[in-house]
């Protein structure tokens, strides 16, 4: 029975391929039929794997041969004498994420038949387009979590990236009135490239993995010789193979989950449709860096505390750098793309200290939740624009003036509008800034729990015990911040009184779209408690995958004062927000914090200006000094080619004006000159005048008479 | 089956004696019998593809006559991994043009079609020859034919007879080269086998200047076609110039002669002199690397869609060169024959996916530039400069395409993200493979190299996804950009055209075994491993 299903799994990836290549071929004009082929394409996927994950849950010691998990041989690809085998697998790891992805890529993709206005005469022109996309991009995520080597991984992981660049982009035509915002189009363009370099980076410490292993089969590769070789070969002075080939690895998860500093694509990823956002750019692909640091783990443990520390130091920063940014965002969108930001920092920072389950626990709570919270936002958004259209329609002389749907500050007082969006949106708010007993609360504090651990005990997977502490502090901080924003998006836009008539007229979002958000909302409410501290399953299911690839993972005991602390930390940061926007919601669209906080908050605001600084120092150095090497082939290489062709003409004219007229041609010309002149002096001779012809005769004659005459 | 390969070779010259029986007015006729004759060379690449044994040492094939004995000059053909995928290419990328162009030509139908089975003679020549002269001969064959496409059939306002004798000169500068070394080779060591010389133990019995000569000979008249930075500037003219058909197959196949050349010739023959220039004097690598990160940036400033795209070949063409920069490097230097191998294998698949999905981008800017004919990406000022809006930015000329010819958009994007290397799709191999084998074997060329991969991402997607698909349609810029062209989606023919290509940048994209399988039987017959 198991391992029917397990030979299954490459059904996963394929199910929505299908479904892809369906709409894309056959049904593009029948929509709803598109729709039906995404959702049951998904849906399929989505029963096989949570088959799968009761039966390796079930089954947990007994995984079918070779111990930790089962392997399926798809084909290889000849190398030299040797193969590279491409397949895909099934192990405890992969089970967990199969927990989350096929389950909320449904609950996105139901989501998105309202969310594209089916039905209605608003229906998006592109409507079969969008479920073949994101058809593909199931594709790609299923195929992430079930490939059994690094390459199958890494065609997964790009076509993701591809999906993405095409779902952000989606709205390709959009243009805005303001030409500093960011287009869609624009906007696909930076996620690709900026996630391009990271790849770029990753695949360069696939390929040094690939020639010092000489495999890139996960097993194969976090076999105890493989390391033991990477971490005792040193690539120069005493830094290890491993260390470096970890760093590389992990600047693909750099890219793809946004972490400092190839962050700057995510919030503008949000000009995409907002299941997109949900979809890609909060629950699955962004989370696939987090995934693949785990999936790693024993390739960076093996790096040491080199690797680690770099994991660490850039996961905790990133949390706390992109909570402070957002705090000072006016998009609701952009909020929790920030905020999605922050959450992969600290998934990202809580791998770097070793509390592996930690981190992959924290990733399939913040996937129920941030996908809640997105696909909130989006119905809101969805709400204020109807209510906008509802407001002016009618209303004689259309006004020019732009308005924004994503725009907090023309919201406010949506909770009464919307009954079912809001109670869900502060479900998953309560979820997020880890508020007792939400999913968050467990997870977030596991990862506390375990940073704090680290220091005390100063054990753990090689990272010094004062980053440990530094981990941690960066992490509370980001914690109080993330609730702070997240109240403040709550009471901004649901609470007080609404603040333009859009907000007003917004009607609750149709069925297919809130029947979502209320499935996710009980998971988020209650998912968390699959991961207590008592028993947490994560634990037991990560377990077995560390034991097989022989690391220790050890379980911080749970500490009542890390809890309550954190829990304290989370609360205030509510208080305040309410302190701010709650008490005394506001009337107008101006933020209190502005004039406290003075330039802070203008630095805030324009995200520490990284966007500009990448434009000043790579982009637009890259394009002068690309439009140089292209004047650079034309003036010089160019023109050295037209210049030998030039020699070459300009010598054969100089041999034809030197040599070949005056000398050879005035050779020829010459014998013909003297021939001439020849027959010209002869013909003088020629009078045809019969006695002069006698008369030379004669003389002749008598001439040679004489001389004989004389000779003789 | 000895003259399969014979017969594959010299059908297109049948057919050139076939098509000269038809009155030039039958135009129709003309082109249905050139389209159905290309097929039967297709039929037979096809049938050699799937009888060749992979699993066998030596050439398949193989057959050997005498043809100038006085100076032992054999009639002497073979084909190897190497040569079967380059075959079917060729057979492929003809049979697509000679459908693509009888709707496309509309003058001198007949000279076009003899031609082009002129040219695809010669280009077949090339692959199985295994004697120098042969070699050299269908080298030269093909050139008449292309000097021609170029300068009959290019658009009067790209300077197609400059082009076209840019092309021709150039080439043949180089070949004159090569014809020398073949010379000094055979009153050497008395043969012009390819096979009996690449056994020679020790190359111009040891006489090292002249081997390094003699290398460089053939290296320059190879490294011009390929094209290699700083041989490249003919290319982008000779691009521009040729009619869709003639981009097609200078890109998908006549470079690739040069890349072949590399392997057949220069490689095995020369190995310590190609390996002393790739690591000893690493000049070959560094010319590589130019070629790939000097292409890729100046394609990032073109304003011609198709100049682009030549620009894009030398990048491209850069990778493969580094592989077999690898590859060389490799040679006496034990541990690395795994390596030399990948690196090998993924620069034979560099040249035969750039075949197909070059090949399948000059298809596709024939489409755009049959109905607007225009292929600039943004609109010009008075001294051709792109001209800016008010916000400074570049107003596209074409622009929102992606709206309204849907087919095009979505062919046009799996072709660019083949090119692009995107994994799933055919590109990404060959990078990976010439990468993998180059990290082991050349690391920091490698890392530098790798730079390549973002820089060809952006132009790709900023320079012609952006431009020209994305953003708003405006018909009123299309009249003025087109003089008032319809616009249409892709039709019947542009389809039938391009599915084949796609299909196979899919299919070795997701599924490459069976390709590399040539490749990888070429590879360990040359280094072992």
């Amino acid at each position: 029975m198991t391992e029917f299903f397990f030979n299954l799994v490459w059904l996963l990836p394929f199910l929505p391929l299908a479904s892809f290549a369906l709409i894309v071929l056959w049904t593009n004009r029948n929509r709803l039929l598109s729709t039906w082929i995404a959702w049951i394409g998904i849906g399929l996927a989505w029963i096989l794997g949570w088959i799968i994950l009761y039966l390796t849950f079930q089954d947990i010691h007994g995984l079918v041969p070779p111990a930790g998990g089962a392997r399926i041989i798809a084909y290889a690809i000849p190398t030299g004498s040797n193969e590279l085998v491409l397949g895909f697998q099934v192990d405890t790891l992969t089970s967990v994420m199969l927990l989350m992805v096929p389950f909320v890529c449904l609950m996105i993709f139901i989501y998105s038949k309202g969310y594209m206005n089916y039905g209605t005469e608003n229906v998006d022109s592109r409507y079969s387009r969008f479920f073949a996309y994101i058809s593909l991009f199931a594709c790609g995520m299923l195929g992430l979590v079930v490939a059994d080597n690094f390459v199958s991984l890494l065609i997964f992981w790009e076509i993701m990236g591809l999906c993405s660049y095409l779902l952000i982009g989606f709205w390709f035509d959009k243009s805005y009135p303001d030409p500093k915002r960011i287009t869609p189009k624009e906007a696909g363009l930076k996620a690709f490239l900026t996630t391009r370099i990271g790849d770029v980076i990753m695949l360069a410490g696939l390929l040094l993995l690939y020639s010092q292993t000489g495999t890139l089969t996960f097993q194969e590769v976090f076999s105890e010789e493989a390391l033991q070789h990477l971490a005792t070969t040193y690539a120069f002075g005493n830094v290890p193979w491993a260390t470096i080939i970890a760093l590389l690895i992990f600047g693909g998860a750099v890219g793809k989950s946004a972490q400092f500093p190839l962050h700057v694509w995510l919030p503008d990823a949000m000009e995409g449709p907002t299941p997109v956002s949900a979809l890609i750019h909060a629950a699955t692909m962004v989370s696939a860096g987090v995934y693949l640091v785990a999936r790693s783990f024993p390739l960076f443990l093996a790096g040491g505390s080199g690797a680690m520390s770099v994991v660490a130091i850039i996961g905790a920063f990133t949390a706390l750098f992109a909570s402070t940014i957002a705090i000072a965002q006016n998009d609701i969108k952009r909020v929790l793309a920030y905020s999605t930001i922050s959450q992969l920092g600290y998934m990202i920072a809580a791998l770097g200290i070793g509390a592996y389950a930690a981190a992959v626990f924290h990733l399939i709570m913040h996937a129920f939740f941030k996908a809640l919270l997105f696909m909130g936002s989006g119905s809101v958004i969805h709400g204020v624009e109807h209510g906008h259209h509802h407001a002016h329609h009618g209303a004689h002389g259309h006004e020019e003036e732009e308005f924004d749907a994503n725009d907090m500050m023309n919201m406010g007082g949506l909770l009464k509008r919307m009954p079912r969006t809001g109670w869900t949106f502060i479900i998953g708010a309560l979820a997020l800034t880890g508020i007792f007993p939400f999913a968050g609360f467990w997870s977030k504090d596991e990862i506390l729990g375990e940073a704090w651990y680290e220091f005390i005990e100063g054990s753990g997977a090689g990272v010094a015990p004062t980053l440990d502490l530094v981990v941690f502090v960066l992490l509370v901080t980001a914690a109080v911040l993330t609730a702070f924003y997240t109240g403040r998006q709550v009471f901004l836009t649901f609470f007080g009184e609404p603040r333009t008539e859009a907000a007003e007229h917004a009607p609750e979002s149709t069925g297919s779209m809130t029947w979502p958000l209320i499935i996710l909302a009980f998971f988020a409410a209650f998912l968390g408690l699959s991961g207590t501290p008592w028993a947490n399953q994560f634990f037991f299911m990560l377990g077995e995958e560390a034991e097989f690839l022989d690391f220790h993972l050890h379980h911080a005991e749970f500490n009542l004062p890390v809890a309550l602390f954190s829990l304290a930390v989370a609360g205030g940061g509510w208080l305040v927000a309410w302190l701010i926007y709650g008490r005394k919601p506001l009337t107008e669209a101006v933020d209190p914090l502005e004039k406290p906080l003075g330039p802070v908050y203008t630095l805030l605001k324009n995200k520490y200006y990284f966007d500009e600084l990448y434009q000043a120092v790579i982009i637009n150095p890259t394009i002068a000094f690309a439009s140089w090497c292209a004047r650079f082939d034309r003036v010089v290489i160019d023109a050295i080619v037209n210049a030998v062709g030039a020699v070459g003409r300009w010598l054969a004219s100089w041999l034809r004006r030197a040599i070949d007229t005056p000398i050879v041609d005035g050779a020829v010309n010459g014998v013909g000159w003297v021939t001439n002149w020849c027959g010209e002096f002869m013909r003088a001779t020629q009078t045809g005048n019969v006695q002069n012809y006698l008369l030379v005769a004669a003389v002749t004659v008598l001439l040679l008479l004489a001389l004989f005459l004389i000779r003789a | 089956m000895d003259y399969l390969l014979t017969v594959i070779t010299f059908l297109p010259l049948a057919a050139v004696l076939l098509i000269l029986f038809i009155p030039r007015e039958e135009e129709r006729t003309i082109k249905n019998m050139a389209i159905g004759l290309s097929f039967i060379p297709l039929v037979l690449a096809t049938v050699l593809w799937f009888s060749f044994d992979k699993g066998m040492d030596g050439f398949q094939f193989e057959f050997i006559a005498e043809w100038i004995p006085a100076i032992n000059v054999n009639y002497h053909v073979g084909a190897d991994g190497l040569s079967v995928p380059l075959i079917f290419l060729t057979a492929l990328l003809t049979t697509l043009s000679m459908i693509y162009s009888s709707f496309t030509i509309k003058n001198r139908v007949k000279e076009f079609f003899l031609l082009f089975f002129l040219l695809q003679m010669g280009m077949f020549g090339v692959f199985i020859s295994l004697d120098l002269v042969l070699f050299y001969v269908f080298w030269e064959i093909g050139l008449v034919p292309m000097y021609l496409l170029i300068g009959i059939w290019g658009q009067a306002k790209d300077r197609p007879q400059y082009s076209a004798i840019k092309f021709f000169l150039y080439t043949l500068a180089g070949s004159v080269f090569m014809l020398l070394a073949i010379l000094a080779l055979y009153f050497t060591h008395g043969t012009f086998d390819i096979v009996e010389l690449a056994q020679v133990e020790s190359i111009f019995n040891g006489v090292s200047w002249m081997a390094i000569l003699a290398f460089w000979a053939f290296f320059i008249a190879f490294a011009i076609k390929v094209p290699l930075f700083p041989f490249h500037t003919w290319l982008p003219d000779a691009h521009t110039a040729a009619p869709t058909a003639g981009s097609v197959i200078l890109a998908g196949v006549l470079l690739k002669l040069g890349g072949f050349g590399m392997m057949r010739i220069a490689l095995p023959v020369f190995p310590e002199q190609f390996a002393y220039y790739c690591w000893d004097v690493p000049v070959i690598p560094i010319l590589a690397l130019f070629s790939i990160i000097y292409g890729a940036l100046v394609c990032m400033a073109q304003w011609d869609l198709k100049r682009l795209i030549a620009y894009s070949s030398v990048s491209h063409m850069g990778y493969f060169m580094l592989g077999i920069a690898a590859a060389a490097a490799a040679y006496g230097r034990s541990g690395l024959e795994e390596a030399a191998a990948m690196a090998s294998n993924g620069a034979a698949m560099q040249m035969f996916n750039h075949g197909i999905i070059t090949g399948g981008l000059f298809f596709l800017v024939g489409v755009i530039y049959e109905r607007a004919h225009s292929r600039d990406l943004a609109l010009k000022d008075a001294d051709g400069q792109p001209l800016r809006d008010e916000d400074n930015k570049v107003i596209p000329a074409f622009g929102g395409l992606g709206k309204m010819t849907p087919y095009y958009y979505g062919i046009f994007l799996v072709t660019a993200f083949a090119s692009l290397g995107l994994p799933g799709l055919a590109g990404f191999w060959a990078e990976f493979f010439v990468f993998r084998g180059a990290f082991e074997i050349m690391p920091w060329f490698a890392a530098i190299g790798i730079l390549g991969i973002v820089v060809t991402a952006a132009y790709i997607l900023w320079k012609i996804v952006q431009y020209v698909f994305l953003g708003d349609f405006s018909m009123d810029r299309w009249n003025q950009v087109t003089h008032g062209a319809t616009l249409s989606d892709m039709v019947s023919f542009e389809k039938v055209t391009m599915w084949p290509l796609v299909g196979l940048m899919i299919l070795f994209g997701v599924f490459p075994t069976p390709l590399v399988d040539f490749f990888n039987s070429f590879a360990q017959a040359l280094f072992g491993g």
